[in-house]
Order: structure tokens, then C-alpha cells, then sequence
């Protein structure tokens, strides 16, 4: 009972802290990933974002006021990502939220910003269910979802001869929902394949060796694969030594963004055909100049997160700027519809779902000169692999 | 037929790392009952160690010895925690140990992405054994031969460093009976380093050996951490063949337990655990552990209720507390309520630890119990908050009762485990029962009626409700029961020999702690309007276990004390910094060193030591206390 005395004056004392008011000349944007847990990909993201800032100062801020983004880490859990989203509504008063990587953080932090009616624009999180069966008139997705990206797969998945397929997808709804949105499109258009083994390994935790042994021994055809980070450098290692992938075609989510292609050096499997970010290969003039922007600054390659960052805060400013208001119903008006530049070339928040059509590159894995390479890449637009607007309104709640 | 073979030596690969791990483990706990959380964290920086050390120096003898310098190195760096950190902490409250590891190893994790970087590494694959052999058709990798080769050299090693050197008699002669040893002058100082420098040894070296196959991270630690825990249990504490034996046991069942049922990895070692500890309370090897020689009785100042003066301090400062919502904003009053939930869970794994000598490494599992139940209530019934917050926790309170029914026929680290079992078989049916719990995207829109729903509201429901958890449970603990309960710990033989039902009363102490536990996660669950497997998640467990042992295990008011510094604390790291797992492990273990006994703990000591001072109270009694220290 004690404790309470030490508690009250603790309290205070972060009360103090957080209670620095607001400069009228300046626009907050808040802003939470997952910055300890995933360096990996949150280290470029922040380049990306920071990059944006000062693009968007330089240029004279959003309309007048200069721009702000206060970032906090959510560590990986979504209770810690709603404690970080309740200091930057309620203590620093910021106009939006903006990020997340994970899905269930991601989810969390849509349901806050629902409650709360906080405008918030998930950067990451590839659930489905955020823009869809969880959406909400508050929240609207950067990246391309889990759907849009299998429906991109698929495309070029559908063309190979191959009928016995095998899955390997980590044991959590990330890995679930890619596999049985793949199956799904996939069984739609080649009624004639069959799925002859599913592997799930416990996300970060893959036994490698009996997962590649289990897979060869169904003998598929061909194998999808959704593993990503450290399990698929071990699923790569364990397929390459078992010649798991020989004679097999292997379709991969994400696997060619430089995050998860880059640390497979010269084990990298040629001839997946995988969804990424070839950095070295983009040459449109939006892209050159962002790569050489980025470049400049950081002395170092953008990876997909860097993107993501930078496209995140772009697109955020160029709402605030639209609706010239921090109000979330305006912001809201003026997101719905809204068509932004982007260094994949221009991208459209849908109204209907409040996605954007930001797509992703396709193409196949290579090996040069001991690098993992994105080869024969073609840029598939958002717009194109979402489903009809009437099977989305089945699926989203009535606002 | 040739794919069950390759099958088979596939699964005795990955258990020869396991077992290297776990052995090192093993003796560490034998010989010093420490139970290294930061075991993962020295196989992480085995890893590292070797990776940068292989990179450098090229050809066969660059790799491997390598290899082997990267251990050594890591077990030189073992050596210095060992001598620096927890000489010092050796005479603290059991578990204490847990608590400097635990800082460690939140240290370790931000330590290593500064100096490595944040990007997964590639090591170079082992020369000469970069390919696979056929074995009729099937591949086996030939690392994966070697690996198989050398977990039993290893353990022929140490049977023979164990069976055949004089240090290898008085290590088990210390993990049979440590005070008995210390009797007959062996000097346990250097027992117990070189002891702490073989097992980090080990760790390294399983580290080490992982880079040729595996992807050097930053995570690597907690992936190998429990599941090396739940190796050792399962062997038998201190049992080396046990380890060894276990790890196969766990590596062949999860290789062909994928091939029947894919989903399977994520939960089979907790079940083989639960089965095993539930069958042999022991493990496969383990002896029973002889009875406690020491009287914790006598090792702590006896528990009192507060004076009349203590009591109107405690009022004051709830007073205070309730009026922060005069003066602070809502994130400052939403912050309190968390620190509110926490300390709710705080008292009621501390009933269970200190009151009643039962430390749960799953209390999160009740926890999330009564978020759920909570969920489901208001989700899926539409029951009004008040109602939800009182029927959420009867979910914890079943989970207790099942659960505890079972781990009360268990004591010390093996109680602790089987908890853990029980808990992460409770997560993963949250996790993988997609229909109902909505699997890891959780229960959303869980937020509490109009009346609880404004920050300044919900902080005093939370206050209200931890200030009489506090009070009920206080009034239990000087209650006969608690003095029973209490009996029960310091010895249940005695307390047996007089008619008390030891386990009848450590599992109503069990469901008593489950169900409060339950009412934190039911607070938990509308102060966040959302419900995650997370919430019943192992970081949580050792979360209430850090706040508990900080604020002084051997104390009746430390978890109070505990979640508040803990919490805040961390909600303030998190928010100010990204590197608050380095800042916060590093103030986790100064704690350690400045409070050994927590921090109420330690308070209570000094103030102790100037009324005895002052009134020169009975030197007999002091002197006891002394010895039994």
C-alpha cells in the first residue's frame, strides 16, 4: 500500500513531461513500429520516413506549418502499441497516427483509432482483415495486403505446369491467410492442381531440416512458400543442401525484397518467382529520384521498408495538406479518393476500402556474382488484383 | 522406409544442437540453482562471436577454430557476469538470480544489433561439410552427420570430466548437496565460476555451430531459451544423460509429429513436458530434490500487518492517488491504470511466490484467461462491463482450478515449469483456435460501458479495485489460512505432521492467485479494448515475475512496490527511447547489485538494522538470522 505514494509521484513527474504544449506553426504526425524487435526492416523504414520529413520542410512544410513526426516503439506487442498511440493523441496532441509493421499491432492500433475516431494510416500490416472483415472508416492501408499480393502471384503461379503443390508457411495469420488466399485463386483458376502437403512452422522457430525432408517426401511439383527473415535463410540453407528446390518451382511471398533476398548471399535459389522491391532495376523517374535522394543522405541502398516509410509520410502530408485541417473527419474526406505521387508512380486511396493501389514488383530470384538479385521484375499496380467492389462491401462493416 | 531414416537422423541433427545447450544449462543449475534466463543470450553471442571470427580468418582451420575461440571467448565473457554480477548475489532470495540474468539478457538483445547491425547474417557454411550424402535416394545434409556425431562425443566428455576428474566429483557432489561440499572446505567460489565459464562454454559453442545452417539475429536467444528450459525439466534437472535423452525425445517427436500434424511444433514441447512432469514429477532422470535445509522463516524478518501509522501512510497515499485525475492528463491517467492492472497481477503471483513458495513462470496464463473471458462475455454475449468485469475472471479461476490441481503436485523449478507447460498450451489454443479467439489478430472493440469509459473513470475503477485486491489479500495472508499457507512453504513435512493439507491449501492459494490474475486481465482487456494472445504470452509471465522479485520476494508489500517502479518505468523507456530493452536490463541489474533482497527488500533490512541498533534487541535472535543467511 506504500507503493501507491511512490506511484502518485511518479505519475507526476511523467505528467510534466508530456504536457509541453503544441506550437501553432507545426504539424504532428505520430508515428509506431516496431523499431526493437524488427530492426531489420524498421532501421530502412526510418530512413524512408525521415528522408520524407525533410523533403516535405524544405519544400516549405504542409501549407505553411512545418512538419513534425514523433515516433515511438511499440516493441512487438499490441498493448504497448495502444499505451505509445494514447501518449501521442492524448499528450502530444498529434493531427494523425501513422505505421505499424505487425498485423495484430497493426489491427490493435485501427481499433484505437475507431474508438478513439483518430485518423490513422497503417503503413505495413498485410491482414487482410484491417482494410476488409476489421476495417474502419479511420483507418486506410499504404502497402499492398495479403490478398493483393497473392492475387499477383497467382497470375504468374497459374501459368506453370506444375499440379502438385506443397505449402511452408509460418504457424501464425500472416502465413495462414497468404496460404488460404493463394489456394483459394489459385483453385479457381487451375481447378486441375492438387495441394499435396502443408508445412507450418512456428514463426522464428523453424525446424528446417525435417520441414524440407517432409515437404520432398509429398513430392510436389511445385511449393509456396510465405517463411520469411531468419526461417527462410534456414529453409533456403536446408532445401539447398536436401536439393529440395531442384527440379521445383517455388513461389514466395516477399522474398525479393532486399530485407529478406540480401542476407541469402550466394545461397539465394535461382528461379522463384517471388513478390519485392528491385531497387537496381526500377527506372522510372519518380524511383531515380528517390533512389538518388536517399542515397545521398544515407550513403547506403533503400530497402522495401524505405519505401514504405518514405511513401507513409508523403502520402500522410499530402492528406494533411488536402484537407488543411487536422480534424479526422475531414482528413478522412480528403484521403477517400485522394490520388498521391509515389516512387512507384502515382497511387489512389480507394473509398471503398480505404486501401491504396500501391503494387508491388513480381519477377524471379537470381544469383550474380554472389547476390540475391530481383530479375525480369514487372511492376503490378494495386488496382488491378483487388476483388469486385461488391464482394468487398460483403466483407467490411457498414461504417 | 529411407525417408523415416533420414527423417529420423534429421531430428537426431537438430537435437544434438539442443542437447548442447541444455547441458550447459544443466550443470549451471545442478551446481548453483541458478536458473540463467541469459543462457539464450551467451548461444546468441556464441553466434555472433563466431560469425564475425569465421568471416575474418578463411580456410578450415579459420572456421573451425573459429568455432571454438568464439565459444572460449563468450565463456570469458561468462566468467566476468559470473564474478562481477552474481558472486555478489549468491546469499539473495532463490529466484534472485533469475532476476540479474533476466537484465542481462535484455541488455544483450539491443547490445548486439549496435555492434552487428540489425540485418539477419549469413555465416559461411562449415569446409568439408557443405554438401548432402545420399542415403538411398534421400539427402542428408553431411553437417547434419557431424552434428549427430558430436552431441554424444560431447556427452562422453563431460561423463568422463564428470566420472573421472576430481572436479568433476566435488560438481556433483555440489549438485547433490552444495552446503555439504561448502562443510568440507571446498572452495566454492571457484566450484561455481568454472562451473558458470563450462555451461556458457557449451551455450557458445551450440551458438556457434548453429551458423552454417542458421541465419545469426537478434532473436535468436529467445527462440532457443525455452525450449532449452523445457529440454533440462524434461531430462531431469542436473541430468546430463537427461538432457541429452530428452532432446532426442523432443527432436524425433517434433520431425515426425510434422509429418501427421504440420501445426504441431509450435505446442509440442510444452505437451511433452506437462505429460512427462505429470507422470515423473522429477523428469526422465531427475532424482527428488532432498527437503530444504534452510528455514526461510528465520532467514527474513517475520511478516507483521502494518502498524496503525503504516496503515493511515497507506491511506494517504491512496488518497493521493486517487486525486491524480485532478491535476493529470489521460495518458498519464491510462498509464496509471495499467501500473493499477499490473500491480493487481503483481500481488497475486506474489501470493502464490511468496506466500505460498510457489513460483509460477505461467501466471500470464490466468491472466489472459480473464482478458478473454472478458471478450467473450462482452463480444459474443453483450454483457454490460460490470457484469463482464465480474464473471471474465471465473475463466482464470477454472484455468486455476484445472491447471493448479495438477502443478501443486509439484515443487520448485519443476512447479515452475509445469506452469510454463500449462501456459503455453493456454496460448497456443488462443493462438491457433482462429474461430473463436480470432488466433493472433485477437478480439477487437472489447472497450467498457459509458460509466468506465473516460480515462479518469477507468483509473479509479482500476485503483479502486487494486486497492482492495491489495487489502483482501493482506487480510488472507494474516488470516489462518495464510499462517497455513505459509507453514506449507517454510516446511511441508512439519506442516504435514501437524494436520495441515499441504496440497489442498497450495491449490485453493493457487486458484485464489489465478482468479485475481484473471480480474487483472479482465481490467486489462477494456483498458485496451482488445485482447491478443500476447496477453497470456511468456514475456508477460516473466514481466510479473521481474516486478514481484524487484520489489522483494521475501516482502509483503514488494509487488506493489515492484509493478509500480517496473511498469512506469517501462512504459517510460519504451516511449522515450529505442533502446529501452538495453537501458531498462541495465537498470534491472543495478538493482540487483544495489538491492539484493528487491527493494522493499533491501528498505526493510536498513530500517530493521537501525531499530536494532537503536534498541539493541535480542543479540541471540540477530545472530540466528545471521546464520541462516
Amino acid at each position: 500500500m506504500r507503493g501507491y505514494f511512490a506511484g502518485a509521484g511518479l505519475m507526476v513527474a511523467v505528467a510534466t513531461v508530456a504536457g509541453s504544449a503544441m506550437a501553432q506553426s507545426v504539424i504532428k504526425i505520430g508515428e509506431i513500429n516496431s523499431y526493437s524487435l524488427l530492426p531489420a526492416f524498421t532501421e530502412p523504414y526510418r530512413k524512408g520516413w525521415q528522408l520524407a520529413v525533410e523533403e516535405i520542410n524544405a519544400a516549405g512544410g504542409i501549407n505553411g506549418k512545418k512538419l513534425v513526426v514523433i515516433s515511438k516503439d511499440d516493441g512487438g506487442k499490441p498493448a504497448d502499441a495502444q499505451t505509445a498511440a494514447n501518449e501521442l493523441v492524448s499528450s502530444e496532441n498529434v493531427a494523425m497516427l501513422a505505421g505499424t509493421f505487425l498485423s495484430n499491432i497493426g489491427l490493435a492500433v485501427s481499433d484505437f483509432a475507431n474508438q478513439k475516431k483518430v485518423f490513422f494510416l497503417a503503413a505495413e500490416p498485410l491482414t487482410d482483415a484491417i482494410t476488409w472483415s476489421k476495417g474502419n472508416r479511420y483507418t486506410f492501408r499504404l502497402r499492398p495486403s495479403n490478398y493483393m499480393q497473392a492475387a499477383m502471384l497467382v497470375e504468374e503461379a497459374a501459368k506453370l505446369p506444375a499440379k502438385r503443390w506443397a505449402t511452408i508457411a509460418p504457424n501464425y495469420e500472416y502465413g495462414q491467410s497468404a496460404v488460404s488466399v493463394f489456394k483459394k485463386l489459385m483453385s479457381e483458376k487451375r481447378p486441375d492442381i492438387q495441394w499435396v502437403d502443408e508445412q507450418w512452422p512456428p514463426q522464428g522457430k523453424i525446424d528446417a531440416g525435417p520441414v524440407v525432408q517432409a515437404v520432398a517426401a509429398a513430392n510436389p511439383e511445385a511449393i509456396l512458400n510465405v517463411t520469411f527473415g531468419a526461417d527462410l535463410v534456414k529453409l533456403v540453407r536446408e532445401g539447398n543442401t536436401r536439393g529440395l528446390f531442384k527440379d521445383r518451382k517455388v513461389v514466395s511471398f516477399l522474398t525479393g525484397e532486399p530485407e529478406y533476398l540480401d542476407p541469402l548471399k550466394d545461397e539465394t535459389p535461382e528461379g522463384w518467382i517471388v513478390t519485392g522491391y528491385p531497387w537496381y532495376s526500377i527506372k522510372t523517374p519518380e524511383h531515380e529520384a528517390f533512389l538518388k535522394a536517399y542515397q545521398a543522405k544515407y550513403n547506403d541502398y533503400p530497402r522495401l521498408g524505405s519505401i514504405v516509410g518514405y511513401q507513409t509520410i508523403k502520402s500522410a502530408a499530402a492528406i494533411l495538406a488536402k484537407a488543411n485541417s487536422t480534424d479526422p473527419e475531414k482528413l478522412i474526406a480528403a484521403t477517400e479518393g485522394l490520388s498521391v505521387p509515389s516512387p512507384f508512380g502515382e497511387i489512389t486511396f480507394r473509398k471503398i476500402d480505404h486501401q491504396s493501389t500501391l503494387g508491388a514488383f513480381v519477377g524471379k530470384t537470381a544469383l550474380k556474382a554472389g547476390k540475391g538479385l530481383m530479375v525480369d521484375s514487372v511492376y503490378r499496380r494495386g488496382s488491378d488484383y483487388l476483388p469486385s467492389d461488391a464482394e468487398i462491401e460483403k466483407m467490411r462493416p457498414k461504417d | 522406409m529411407a525417408f523415416y531414416v533420414a527423417q529420423f537422423l534429421t531430428g537426431l541433427a537438430s537435437a544434438a544442437s539442443l542437447f548442447l545447450v541444455a547441458s550447459g544449462l544443466s550443470i549451471i543449475f545442478g551446481v548453483t540453482r541458478i536458473v540463467n534466463f541469459a543462457h539464450g543470450a551467451f548461444y546468441m553471442l556464441g553466434a555472433y562471436a563466431a560469425f564475425t571470427l569465421t568471416e575474418r580468418f578463411s580456410g578450415a582451420l579459420g572456421f573451425w577454430g573459429g568455432i571454438v575461440a568464439a565459444a572460449l571467448i563468450i565463456a570469458a565473457v561468462g566468467v566476468l557476469v559470473e564474478m562481477v554480477l552474481l558472486r555478489r548475489i549468491y546469499h539473495s532470495p532463490e529466484l534472485f538470480q533469475l532476476l540479474a540474468t533476466f537484465g542481462l539478457t535484455l541488455m544483450v538483445e539491443d547490445v548486439v544489433v549496435l555492434i552487428w547491425g540489425p540485418d539477419d547474417l549469413l555465416g559461411r557454411r562449415a569446409p568439408g561439410f557443405k554438401g548432402a550424402v545420399d542415403f538411398f535416394g534421400q539427402s542428408i545434409p553431411s553437417y547434419d552427420l557431424f552434428l549427430i556425431v558430436l552431441g554424444p562425443v560431447v556427452l562422453g566428455v563431460l561423463w568422463l570430466l564428470f566420472q573421472r576428474t576430481r572436479w568433476g566429483i566435488l560438481v556433483r557432489a555440489a549438485t547433490q548437496d552444495r552446503d555439504m561440499v561448502a562443510a568440507l572446505g571446498v572452495n566454492q567460489k571457484w566450484l561455481f565460476t568454472s562451473v558458470f565459464a563450462l555451461g556458457v562454454f557449451l551455450a557458445a559453442l551450440g551458438g556457434a555451430l548453429q551458423i552454417p545452417r542458421d541465419a545469426v539475429n537478434h532473436a535468436m536467444d529467445l527462440r532457443v531459451i525455452v525450449e532449452v528450459f523445457v529440454v533440462v525439466v524434461i531430462g531431469g534437472l542436473g541430468s546430463i544423460i537427461g538432457a541429452f535423452v530428452a532432446a532426442v525425445l523432443v527432436s524425433e517427436l517434433n520431425a515426425f509429429g510434422i509429418l501427421i500434424f504440420p501445426k504441431i511444433s509450435i505446442i509440442l514441447v510444452f505437451l511433452v513436458m506437462a505429460v512427462v512432469l505429470i507422470v515423473r514429477p522429477w523428469g526422465l532422470f531427475g532424482r527428488p530434490e532432498a527437503p530444504a535445509r534452510r528455514t526461510p522463516g528465520l532467514t527474513v524478518n517475520p511478516w507483521r500487518p502494518l502498524t496503525t501509522n503504516e496503515r493511515l501512510v497507506a491511506l494517504a497515499a491512496l488518497a493521493v492517488a486517487a486525486a491524480l485525475p485532478l491535476v493529470a492528463g489521460n495518458y498519464v491517467l491510462t498509464v496509471g491504470s495499467e501500473i493499477a492492472v499490473f500491480v493487481i497481477f503483481a500481488v497475486s503471483l506474489h501470493f502464490l511466490m511468496s506466500v505460498g513458495g510457489l513460483a509460477s513462470f505461467g501466471h500470464a496464463a490466468y491472466f489472459g484467461l480473464g482478458a478473454y473471458g472478458v471478450a467473450f462475455l462482452a463480444k459474443l454475449a453483450g454483457l454490460p462491463t460490470i457484469v463482464s468485469l465480474l464473471l471474465g475472471p471465473m475463466l482464470g479461476l477454472l484455468g486455476a482450478a484445472v491447471f493448479g490441481f495438477f502443478a501443486v503436485q509439484l515443487s520448485g523449478v519443476y512447479f515452475a515449469m509445469l506452469t510454463l507447460a500449462f501456459a503455453q498450451i493456454v496460448w497456443s489454443i488462443a493462438f491457433q483456435w482462429v474461430s473463436v479467439t480470432g488466433g493472433d489478430n485477437g478480439i477487437l472493440g472489447v472497450w467498457p460501458d459509458k460509466w468506465a469509459a473516460t480515462p479518469s473513470h477507468f483509473y479509479w475503477l482500476s485503483l479502486g479495485v487494486a486497492a482492495l485486491v491489495v487489502v483482501i489479500l493482506r487480510v488472507i495472508v494474516f488470516s489462518p489460512f495464510g499462517f497455513g499457507l505459509r507453514a506449507t512453504r517454510d516446511s511441508p513435512l512439519r506442516s504435514e505432521a501437524i494436520g495441515i493439507n499441504v496440497k489442498r491449501i497450495q491449490w485453493t492459494a493457487f486458484v485464489i492467485a489465478g482468479t485475481v490474475a484473471g480480474l487483472a486481465g479482465a481490467l486489462f482487456a477494456y483498458l485496451k479494448g482488445s485482447v491478443f494472445p500476447d496477453n497470456m504470452g511468456i514475456s508477460l509471465s516473466v514481466d510479473a515475475l521481474v516486478m514481484v522479485l524487484l520489489g522483494g520476494v521475501e516482502t509483503v508489500s514488494g509487488p506493489v512496490i515492484g509493478a509500480i517502479v517496473y511498469k512506469a518505468l517501462n512504459i517510460w523507456l519504451v516511449s522515450q527511447t529505442d533502446l529501452s530493452k538495453l537501458v531498462l536490463g541495465a537498470f534491472v541489474v543495478l538493482i540487483v547489485v544495489a538491492f539484493p533482497k528487491g527493494i522493499v527488500g533491501t528498505l526493510e533490512a536498513i530500517m530493521q538494522r537501525g531499530r536494532k541498533s537503536a534498541s539493541s534487541a535480542s543479540p541471540l535472535l540477530t545472530s540466528r538470522i545471521e546464520t541462516a543467511e
